[in-house]
């Protein structure tokens, strides 16, 4: 990475007593898309905010395009495009008036902007609304306003801050595309932040794992499985028609076989992990034994389990699950 | 709805944004869409209505009333003919210089109250952040834009209220009376700007139109009902009756009195317009018999009248930039969120 578009340096941002982001450092490459993951309150608006001068940050530097986004605030903006998590829009304005407001904002000259605005309308398939007050539009289609938004003013670098949130997972595999399409053809740099992992393990590069105002982890999803999931990075689920009984008799014969690791049974569904692919070895050790296999599903680990593994054993986590637990008891002690 | 092919993107990035968007355009872009926002707006149709109604109202009444007035030798300004029709009165209805002493704030509150907060509110605000767009340039644009509309509407009433004159009593106005009559205009202006800067100002402290609605017509009400009654009675207090023994004290004490009261605007204000509309009041303050002495009662030139106003002048616009800078100071560094 010689220049990187985003280059966060010891960024840190604390208010009051909360440190809400801790020494954070990111670099992401030109023309990658990033997904920065992370629960709620983990930090990632306040990361995004820095980037754009829209928060000073408490220490550490945040340069885009190699400028200083805290300095230079405004060369930075005429650059990058941003989304919010919450789009709003002049609600007694149409479409097309807000977007062209928009170009005119970023210096395009009127006639341009107005070409721009109905090319991107189209674009997002909202070219049927164009001439439609926002107010009502839909929270979808506020979101495809808001993409189409951030592309009229030809960023070199987009931050889309829950791009997804809202939009029926059709639309959402649309967007998706769109965005890859986006950054694939022109170039474009991505940074995206959500909590739906599915979706950031569709279109990014490179995740980052975020939490707590930290970057726990970083890479693409296959690095990340392999860093965590070093031993058991596999997992087998077969479904028999017959129910198995808790000790099953050849349990541990199924163990004996090579790379095994694990096994949990549950009624008639077995889910064995494996340190390597050993799925024709194990089907053919049920069948062997003269059960009947119904289903048999394999897959490797994805950032679910990552996710689950980092977020789970948050502490913080657990203690509001102590709490809403010992709320419930008192409710229903009263009752 | 299908999102379409990338046709049309790829048609339009080829050509880069152009870096060189400068503040000044993009100031004025700003201004053009929030002019449009509040000719469009129902609230503009109201304060137009209210504003009309009580021009026209006090016109007719000055108007019915015009010839008693001007006939009257013993008035000094009895010869200033569209001065008097925009302060006399037959006492049934307060002239308009007076009317807008109570209108000119709720004006300037009713424009400017939800300027910052409405936007935060909609999740506006963070995404025109977004844009290459100067923060001062943003409370600058809110500001300028209400306060040309004001601008036009006032001389518009008033190019009407000459307009009429001219065309009822088929008397010629004076070159004076016009300068005079444009100044009192300019300064109704300055004045809404006051209150206009105050209410961008609690736009941008609270974060609830409510409040801020609510923030800007206490101080107003304040200001207008409570302010004079508080002084009277801290005064009071100080300064009690029975140690006034001689004329001087007396003097001494209403000019004390007047200074506090002038720390309203509404005072300001009135001081102003009405030496600029009363050619012939010479001193705003209490003036002794000695003073008065030899003194002829007359007309005074725009220019002395003028001279006596400045200091009321001076004092609303420092309070308007007052307000102005401390928006600034906390707009600028603040962070916005959605």
């Amino acid at each position: 990475m010689e220049n990187p578009v985003i280059d966060l340096k010891g960024l840190t941002k604390c208010y009051g007593s909360l440190k809400a982001v801790d020494d954070l450092n990111l670099k992401v490459e030109k023309g990658e898309i990033f997904g920065l993951l992370g629960p709620n309150g983990a930090g990632k608006t306040t990361t995004i905010l820095m980037m754009l001068g829209l928060t000073e940050p408490t220490s550490g530097k945040a340069l885009v395009c190699g400028i200083d986004a805290t300095t230079n605030p405004i060369l930075v903006k005429r650059k990058v495009g941003y989304m919010p998590d919450s789009v709003g829009f002049y609600e007694n304005m149409t479409a097309l008036e807000n977007l062209v407001y928009t170009g005119k904002l970023n210096g395009i000259p009127g006639n341009e902007a107005h070409r721009r605005s109905l090319d991107l309308l189209d674009l997002v398939g909202l070219g049927d609304s164009a001439n439609k007050r926002t107010s009502v539009f839909s929270r979808g289609m506020k979101q495809r306003l808001g993409l189409a938004e951030v592309l009229i003013k030809r960023p070199e670098v987009i931050i889309l801050d829950e791009p997804t949130l809202g939009i029926d997972p059709a639309g959402v595999k649309e967007f998706l595309d769109l965005i890859r399409q986006l950054s694939r053809e022109q170039g474009l740099t991505v940074l995206l932040s959500s909590h739906h992992l599915h979706q950031v393990q569709m279109v990014c590069d490179r995740v980052g794992i975020f939490a707590a105002g930290k970057m726990q982890m970083e890479g693409n999803i296959h690095k990340l499985s392999q860093a965590l999931f070093a031993e058991d990075s596999y997992s087998v689920s077969i479904t028999v028609r017959e129910p198995l009984p808790a000790s099953w008799e050849y349990s541990d014969e199924l163990r004996d076989i090579r790379d095994v690791r694990g096994l949990r049974i549950s009624e008639n569904l077995v889910q064995i992990a494996c340190a390597s692919d050993v799925t024709p070895d194990i089907v053919r050790f049920f069948v062997a034994k003269g059960l009947d296999v119904m289903g048999v599903h394999k897959r490797e680990f994805g950032l679910d389990e990552i996710y689950q593994k980092y977020f789970d054993n948050n502490l913080i986590e657990n203690n509001a699950h102590e709490k809403s637990r010992s709320i419930f008891k008192r409710y229903i002690h009263k009752k | 709805m299908p999102m379409k092919s990338l046709a049309a993107f790829s048609k339009g990035t080829s050509i880069k944004s152009d870096p060189g968007a400068n503040p000044v355009t993009t100031f004025r872009v700003v201004v053009d869409k929030e002019v449009t926002d509040h000719i469009r707006s129902w609230r503009l149709i109201l304060l137009l209505a209210l504003l009309a109604l009580t021009f026209f109202g006090a016109l007719y009444v000055s108007l019915s009333n015009i010839k008693s007035v001007v006939s009257n030798a013993q008035d000094p300004d009895s010869t200033f003919l569209y001065l008097k029709l925009l302060t006399s009165t037959d006492g049934t209805m307060p002239p308009f210089h007076v009317f807008l002493n109570f209108l000119g704030p709720l004006l300037g509150i009713a424009l400017g109250f939800d300027a910052i907060n409405s936007e935060q509110n909609n999740g506006t605000l963070i995404r025109l952040m977004a844009q290459p767009v100067y923060r001062d340039n943003l409370i600058l644009a809110k500001f300028v834009s209400a306060l040309i509309l004001v601008g036009t509407l006032f001389f518009t009433l008033v190019l009407l209220m000459i307009g009429a004159g001219l065309c009822i009593t088929g008397v010629l106005i004076e070159p004076v009376e016009v300068l005079r009559i444009f100044t009192f205009t300019i300064l109704a202006v300055v004045y809404v700007g006051f209150w206009l800067s105050l209410s961008i100002l609690f736009s941008i402290a609270f974060k609830q139109t409510a409040t801020s609605a609510l923030a800007a017509i206490g101080v107003w009400l304040f200001f207008t009902v409570f302010y004079q009654i508080v002084v009277n009675l801290v005064m009071a207090a100080f300064i009690p009756r029975h140690t006034i023994q001689t004329e001087a004290d007396l003097v001494g004490y209403n000019e004390v009195m007047l200074n506090i009261l002038r720390l309203a605007p509404s005072q300001l204000f009135s001081d102003a317009t009405t030496t600029l509309l009363m050619p012939s009041v010479r001193s705003l303050g209490p003036m002794t018999m000695e003073q008065m002495a030899g003194a002829i009662p007359s007309p005074l030139p725009f220019t002395e009248s003028l001279m006596v106003v400045w200091p009321q002048v001076s004092g609303l616009l420092a309070a308007t930039f007052l307000c102005f800078a401390y928006s600034y100071y906390l707009f600028m560094r603040r962070e916005i969120r959605s």
